[in-house]
């Protein structure tokens, strides 16, 4: 069996996280092609619903990319995505899914090799998860 | 370019220096409507700020909060975004003719040899280029080649070539396959007309080779400030994990050496740099959560936190952080040879010699003005101070020397970011006053009308970009074709070369008529990069822009995998997959917009407001002038001389006669407000008078209520007549009070209802006005003798030169202790003071004549008008900002701004460019017809609502209300800022975003996992 790579979705802030990735792009940082960027206008408008629903489709992991602390556009999105991902990160304990398959990162707009490195650390460690036992449900 | 044909014109204005001064001028003159030429000398724009990832006090960056149009981008790309602003980037002045009003400005365009729209940034050239010298950016700590980019996000984001280092040896022009290199390219000249020019030369940093003694460019590991910035940047190369530049070992004990260039007449530096104690913390603290365990120790005169929340900031470096510092004067540093470590000899207060060995030590450099500052000041006309920096008038601090050349910022004098930001806009304020009789008539593009588009079956174009053959390299474009034709609704593919450029673009637009496309998927560059063409285009052809998607396979796929084709390709398929998922359920957008009501309401009429409501007037709006007492003039009635040897005075009569003869503006006197009201688009606040209410109506809320003194509670005041304040003492002063003749010893103390438990904020102004009554004291009283005990002498700037005066004079500062505070006695009926002198060891007992206390500075009690304007007060009573960084006189709502005394404790020439800065602000917002709205608003689906309201208590803008009567929730779209935090709260699905709802965002998310 060839190597598992992970799928990981991500959803990123319009403001600092996506124009950090852009930057990763015209600095030509290289990471694993394991990430599929979903483009919101806020951390803070990313519902609960989404990441579970993208674990519960069998992806490996979810990133949560947002402006750093005090430097939301709109104010406090950051520290709402925040909590609420605390309160949901045991509920997929509960769930039987390792809380660790989600990640929350700040990463502004001039931290391309961040986001980099953010993606490359995810992979590896995702790798080490393995796949989504979802995923296996799927296929049963 | 066409040489003798001049653009612009009197209504337009020129920045030159597109630093953080500059590009806040430049960005609230484009939006007041006018066009704006913003030159830069430098490759890139930006200025220094490019450097800092974390800036003090909040140790974040939040300089996108600096848009006067809230939310924004980095303040370097909105300029270049701006439709009104013309970047001139690489450019001098060179010569200026004309006067105010009607300038004519010859500029030289350097060459870059590289040329920007055909560059693709490969890279290249980089490899193969020969010539490796030290990066200017980041105080030659990293290496770049001769052809570069100045730093990774710069704009012009394009390469240069630096000809002073460039062998000319043609091997990049080999390797540039769009052949966008040319070596022979020629410098051009063209000529700018500016009704205003506006000054944001900035600083640059001492040169720490001229302090030999600390070591630098000796010592490997004697940092300079600016360096030690970019090594601690998460940017820099090791991440800004501060490692040893002699052995990249992890550094575990450093020292900052504080004043190196500043306060030091011995190098031609007699002003304190004001912000380095400040910078030099915030770079101690991000190195200690960078790399735990660091050690970090200080060596300083005076600690000088006194902008808004910096005293916090400090004790929190102390207390948390850790960090120590000594007071004391360096001795010597010497290298140790084998470990390259640094030993530090210094001088202790109390006369005694201690020595340490760190494994770095950083020079905190000060500030000077530009290096050629004194050509393009002469060539001007230009008046430079002592120092080198801008000569401006105390009570007129935007207007140089020349009429209709205006200045902001560092070039003033070093200075903080909010205080750039502020000035900057005040220089706005200042030009905008003046080229108001010069109506702009920007160039409003007109569009076709848009046809009916978004109601059929979506119809999908989706063009594929290689951006010239760059992306073949990693993605194959054949598959990516292949497997687009599965997707559904996608009736045409077709692969472009440059869909930036006006050929693709062109073939767009035809596209869509042929195959009547209805939605768009544009695969290529980031969406940031090709939304304005692309927008301007379907715009030109009555397309709606919300119609069109992008899939970014370029910045966020090719690029970043390289070596994995077969990956990437299948990666971008994915996101072209997700793309055109969007595309089928997005919605076309038509903006709507909201009258705005030219008028604005400033409330209190102290200088602050004063001077707001005529920068206002002047730029033509309305304004309703509320003052509380009787009469105008608020503090500065009790002022009666400056430091710097102005007359309060007669700026108040100036300013009171100004307001009063303005026919726009309308004063109204004993007036409180009782009510306020938001609008869609507007404002509309209840006032009572003593005659009866009145309801105003108006676009923009300046708030400017002022402040006052402290009433001291300790020292005898209020018990003994001896005992006064700083402003007790300048009235007596101003009146020639005969009993200060008999004084033969005066007491003066320091931080008295300052940065004690009550009010935890130093309040800025009391060591300069305890300088300056000192001084006065003694003109008058040659005999009398004057004790000043201080904590910390914070006579920033160019004070700094008159409290060394003071002390040449004879004037003795004695520093105490909060933990062995002076005590006052009364004896016999003559007062004394004890206070324990360091630099002795020992008590001392003074005399007192008069004891005066330098009584702080506090917000007159707004918490009841807070509540009624809905704004926040910080934990000390003043207003809070938007953002303390780049937003400083903005609150969280739009429209509603802050100046003078209620916003922080300032000089009066602080006020006043505070008063400006927020006119500039307001402007802005009232130059407009209308207020656009967001494209992404929020809405309701009255249907679901269960009228819970969690969405309301969401909203960070008071965008969203509850309809009492119907129990719904509803938006003010005006106000809405469209960050979909909203969406999130609603349990029900009620609460939607236009273009990103719920079920939109599902579909793509299956769209990602298939
Ligand atoms: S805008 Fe980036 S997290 Fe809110």
């Amino acid at each position: 069996m060839s190597e598992f790579e992970p799928r990981i979705v991500a959803f990123l802030c319009h403001w600092c996280t996506y124009t950090g990735a852009d930057l990763a792009g015209t600095t030509r940082q290289q990471y694993p092609p394991s990430i599929r960027v979903i483009h919101l206008m806020c951390s803070g408008a990313v519902d609960s619903i989404y990441v579970l629903k993208a674990l519960i489709d069998g992806a490996d992991g979810v990133l949560i990319g947002g402006c750093h602390p005090g430097d939301c556009h709109y104010q406090t999105g950051n520290y709402k995505a925040r909590r609420r991902l605390a309160i949901l990160k045991g509920i997929l304990n509960q769930m039987g899914f390792t809380e660790d398959r989600v990640l929350l990162k700040w990463i502004s707009a001039s931290e391309g090799k961040l986001f980099a490195d953010t993606v490359t650390k995810m992979t590896n460690d995702l790798k080490k998860m393995g796949p989504n036992p979802m995923k296996q449900l799927w296929n049963a | 370019m066409a040489q003798g044909k001049m653009r612009g014109d009197k209504s337009s204005a020129l920045v030159i220096g597109a630093g953080i001064a500059g590009m806040q001028s430049a960005l609230l003159l484009a939006e007041m409507g006018r066009k704006v030429f913003l030159l830069e000398q430098g490759p890139a724009i930006g200025g220094y700020f490019p450097l800092l990832d974390k800036t003090f006090p909040t140790n974040s960056c939040g300089v996108c909060f600096m848009s006067p149009t809230p939310p924004a981008f980095c303040p370097i790309y909105e300029c270049h975004l701006h439709d009104n602003i013309e970047l001139l980037p690489y450019s001098e002045v060179k010569k200026v003719e004309g006067t105010g009003g009607d300038f004519r400005v010859s500029i030289v365009r350097k060459p870059r040899f590289v040329d920007p729209k055909r560059c693709t940034l490969c890279e290249a050239c980089i490899k193969v280029c020969p010539v490796e010298v030290e990066r200017e950016f980041g105080g030659g700590l990293e290496k770049r080649k001769a052809i570069y980019l100045p730093y990774p996000q710069a704009i012009p984001h394009s390469l240069v070539i630096d000809p002073r280092t460039c062998t000319r040896c043609g091997e990049c022009v080999k390797a540039c396959a769009p052949g966008a290199i040319d070596l022979d390219m020629k410098e051009e000249e063209e000529e700018i007309g500016a009704g205003a020019i506006l000054l944001g030369f900035g600083f640059e940093p001492f040169l720490a080779q001229k302090k030999g003694e600390y070591g630098f460019g000796r010592y490997e590991n004697v940092l300079t400030s600016v360096q030690f910035e970019r090594l601690i940047s998460t940017s820099s190369p090791t991440q800004g994990f501060p490692v040893r530049v002699s052995d990249g070992k992890k550094m575990e004990k450093i020292a900052f050496i504080q004043c190196v260039g500043s306060r030091d007449p011995s190098c031609g530096q007699d002003h304190c740099s004001t912000i380095c104690c400040m910078y030099a913390t915030k770079q101690a603290m991000i190195a200690k959560e960078r790399a735990s365990g660091l050690n970090v120790t200080f060596f300083y005169m005076d600690i000088r936190p006194m902008g808004k929340d910096y005293e916090r900031y400090y004790e929190r470096a102390k207390s948390e952080y850790g960090i120590e510092y000594i007071r004391s004067a360096i001795s010597s540093v010497k290298e140790l040879q084998q470990t390259k470590n640094l030993f530090i000899t210094y001088l202790k207060e109390d006369g005694i010699f201690e020595e340490r060995e760190f494994d770095s030590v950083i020079l905190s450099v000060g500030f000077t003005p530009p290096q050629n500052i004194k050509d393009i000041a002469g060539g001007m006309g230009l008046l430079l101070n002592q120092q080198g920096f801008c000569q401006t008038d105390e009570f007129h601090p935007a207007q140089t020397s020349v009429e209709g050349i205006f200045v902001g910022g560092a070039f003033r004098g070093p200075r903080d970011i909010p205080e750039t930001v502020v000035e900057g806009s005040s220089a706005a304020a200042a030009a905008a006053s003046f080229l108001a009789p010069n109506a702009s008539s920007p160039s409003r593009k007109e569009y076709p009308m848009e046809g009916a588009l978004g109601e059929e079956i979506p119809k999908i174009g989706v063009f594929i970009c290689h951006c010239g053959e760059e992306l073949k390299k990693s993605l194959s474009l054949f598959d990516l074709i292949l497997g687009t034709k599965l997707l559904r609704e996608v009736v045409h593919i077709e692969e472009v070369g440059l869909a930036c450029l006006p050929e693709d673009l062109d073939l767009i637009k035809k596209r869509i008529g042929e195959h009547g496309l209805n939605r768009i998927v544009i695969a290529g560059c980031s969406h940031r990069e090709i939304r304005k063409p692309m927008e301007e285009m379907a715009k030109g052809m009555g397309f709606n822009p919300y119609l069109i998607e992008y899939a970014n396979i370029r910045e966020q796929c090719a690029f970043v995998h390289r070596d994995l084709p077969e990956l990437a390709t299948e990666k971008a398929m994915v996101l072209i997959r997700m793309a055109v998922e969007r595309a089928r359920r997005i919605q076309p957008i038509r903006k709507g917009s909201q009258k705005v009501e030219k008028r604005g309401l400033v409330v209190g009429g102290g200088v602050a407001g004063m001077t707001a409501s005529l920068r206002l007037a002047e730029q033509g709006y309305e304004v309703c002038l509320i003052e509380k007492e009787r009469e105008l003039g608020g503090n500065l009635r009790d002022s009666f001389y400056t430091l710097r040897g102005s007359n309060p005075q007669s700026l108040l009569q100036d300013l009171i006669q100004k307001v009063k003869n303005h026919p726009s503006i309308r004063p109204y006197f004993e007036t409180e407000i009782i009510g306020f009201e938001k609008r869609n688009g507007h404002y509309k606040t209840k006032i009572l008078r003593p005659d009866g209410e009145e309801s105003l109506e108006h676009g923009a809320l300046i708030l400017a209520t002022g402040g006052r003194e402290v009433v001291p509670k300790e020292y005898l005041y209020g018990k003994d007549p001896r005992v006064i304040t700083q402003r007790q003492l300048e009235k007596m002063i101003h009146l020639k009070d005969e009993g200060l003749k008999e004084v033969r010893s005066a007491v003066m103390i320091q931080c008295v209802g300052s940065r004690d438990e009550e009010h935890p904020y130093c309040s800025r102004i009391c060591c300069g006005h305890a300088v300056k009554n000192a001084l006065k004291l003694k003109e008058q009283n040659h005999s009398a003798q004057v004790y000043v005990l201080y904590r910390d002498v914070r006579t920033y700037g160019f004070y700094e030169t008159y409290y060394h005066e003071a002390r040449g004079k004879g004037i003795v500062f004695i520093r105490y202790d909060l933990e062995k505070k002076p005590e006052v006695a009364l004896e016999n009926g003559r007062l004394s003071v004890s206070v324990f002198d360091p630099a002795m060891g020992s008590r001392v007992s003074l005399p007192a004549d008069r004891l005066i206390l330098s009584a702080g500075v506090e917000p007159n009690d707004n918490r009841d008008l807070a509540k009624i304007f809905d704004v926040d007060l910080n934990p000390d009573g003043f207003f809070m900002e938007a953002n303390p960084k780049s937003a400083p006189l903005d609150s969280v709502d739009r429209g509603k701004f802050f100046c003078g005394l209620c916003h922080s404790p300032n000089f009066i020439e602080d006020s006043i460019s505070q008063g400006n800065a927020s006119a500039a602000r307001a402007g802005a917002l009232l130059s407009k017809e209308a207020v656009e709205e967001k494209a992404y608003l929020a809405n309701v689906i009255k249907r679901l609502c269960c009228g819970c309201g969690l969405c309301v208590t969401v909203c960070p803008y008071g965008a969203r209300a509850l309809n009492e009567e119907e129990v719904k929730a509803e938006v003010m779209e005006s106000l809405c800022q469209g960050c979909g935090n909203c969406v999130v709260a609603c349990r029900n699905g009620a609460s939607q975003q236009r273009n990103f709802d719920k079920a939109l965002n599902l579909a793509v998310l299956d769209a990602a996992i298939d």
